[in-house]
């Protein structure tokens, strides 16, 4: 089963392969002529200002929070969705449907949360 | 295919080599395409029709100094294009070209594209960190934000499809929709909202527009790029439009029943009884070429037509729009699913 990957691989390496190629020729053929003022961080034409490592607004942060919440629920389902046709086969339809659906709901009822207390709001 | 390790290697060469000609195709195209919806003819001199206009900008941009910030991490700097080209390039291992032909024929391929497309969220991430300049820090936040927001609604929708086809092999997913009479087996009929869900959602993911925030000029210069040139920035090119014509790949795959040409049951069998099963084949290639060349057209003619979105607006469709309408999607195929299968169908 694992062997089913190796292609996947081979083909991972191949991209590898012209990734750094392109990367190297563009070191062979490009002309290399640094100054003070081609390498500063690029801000409009002016003297950039400080550093960009700064701080930043707390919402790209909620949102990843939210993402890992939400992506986890996806995740789950794939599951549920491969073998569903195998639950009705064996006659668990209805109980199995109802236990996503409590899942899905709980998970409901956070995203609305969320959107009530208005992390999601980006004015 | 039980083919030779060195086969396999051959036929990976070929088809990274095909996507970067489908990618210069494409900028073609779209260079040409908004010509003409802007009523100009587009690039015309370098070979017939300009036709040569993207292999010459390909020389110019590996015949360009390579420009790096002096405050930017000079390792992650050059990690990220790379990363952006080996997503790009990787992905169309696991998409059938057509009946027997997949490089890599996995259980749960559909799960390999999922988790590439997310990795490529670290190609964008690192390359506006590592630049060490505003424009490229909010473009890359913007877009990481962005791009997790709709991977959401893209996994759902995804489940919505393996709900119907009870597999996660984009090989049984493509012949579960063989069913049907013409294209009524097709999950674009049996399933159109997640049909829909996923073409929008495909949208954002390979950050075109409308949802091509990361890189709106306007405000963010280049966004995560402003700080790449030369063949850095190319590759970053490379990677968008290869990205975009794969997309259009995997929509075809999920929705539009892949390398399958309508009614091909009644006539395939004079294929088979001729010893031409391979003719057959060729013909499938084209029927997923012919829909997947639509489906990059539509990428192209929605950029040049649609005006992009607030980054509120982008939020808002994601989240609260988007994302529910999937789950409730998802719920609603289970529904169908069991109804169909409790009436024998």
């Amino acid at each position: 089963m694992l062997t089913d990957f190796v292609p996947l691989f081979l083909m991972m390496a191949l991209a590898l392969g012209l990734a750094l190629s392109l990367l190297k020729l563009h070191q062979l053929l490009g002309p290399k002529r640094p100054n003070l003022i081609k390498t500063a961080a690029y801000e409009s034409g002016m003297d950039p200002i400080g550093t960009a490592r700064e701080r930043y607004s707390v919402k790209f942060y909620l949102v990843a929070m939210i993402f890992i919440v939400f992506d986890v629920e996806v995740v789950f389902l794939y599951p549920w969705a491969v073998s569903f046709r195998d639950f009705l086969a064996a006659d668990a339809g209805l109980g199995v449907m109802m236990v996503v659906s409590f899942f899905i709901l709980v998970l409901g009822i956070g995203l609305l949360y969320d959107i009530k207390k208005g992390g999601l709001e980006f004015e | 295919m039980d083919l030779p390790l060195w086969a396999t290697g051959l036929i990976g060469f070929l088809i990274i080599n095909a996507m970067l000609v489908s990618a210069s195709v494409l900028v073609y195209a779209e260079r040409k395409v908004s010509g003409y919806i802007q009523n100009r003819p587009g690039p015309n001199r370098v070979g017939p029709f300009g036709f040569l206009q993207p292999f010459a900008d390909v020389v110019k941009l590996i015949m360009k100094e390579d420009i790096a910030p002096r405050a930017a991490s000079p390792f992650i700097h050059s990690l990220a294009p790379v990363l952006m080209v080996i997503i790009a390039m990787t992905v169309p291992a696991v998409i059938p070209f057509a009946r027997g032909f997949v490089i890599a024929d996995l259980d749960v391929s559909v799960l390999v594209v999922l988790a590439l497309t997310s990795v490529s969220v670290y190609g964008v991430t690192l390359a506006g960190w590592s630049s060490n300049s505003k424009y490229s820090l909010l473009g890359g936040l913007r877009s990481s934000a962005q791009m997790i927001s709709y991977e959401l609604s893209m996994g759902l929708a995804v489940v919505s499809v393996v709900l119907i086809a009870g597999s996660l092999s984009l090989v049984d997913i493509v012949e579960d929709q063989a069913s049907g009479w013409a294209i009524l087996g097709w999950n674009v009929i049996r399933n159109p909202v997640g049909a829909m869900l996923f073409i929008i959602t495909a949208f954002a993911e390979t950050n075109r527009a409308p949802f091509d925030l990361p890189e709106a000029e306007q405000e963010l210069v280049g966004g995560y790029h402003t700080e790449y040139s030369g063949m850095k920035f190319g590759m970053f090119f490379l990677a968008e439009y290869v990205n975009f014509f794969i997309a259009s790949f995997i929509i075809v795959t999920l929705f539009f029943g892949g390398y399958l040409i309508p009614f091909e049951p009644l006539f395939a069998h004079v294929f088979y009884d001729n010893g031409l099963g391979w003719l057959l084949g060729v013909l499938q290639f084209f029927a997923l070429l012919a829909k997947t060349a639509f489906f990059a057209f539509l990428f192209i003619w929605v950029r040049w037509t649609l005006p992009r979105f607030k980054y509120n607006q982008l939020m808002t469709i994601g989240w609260k729009y988007l994302l529910p309408i999937g789950i409730v999607n998802a719920l609603v195929i289970a529904l169908g699913v069991a109804v169909f299968e409790a009436l024998g169908l």
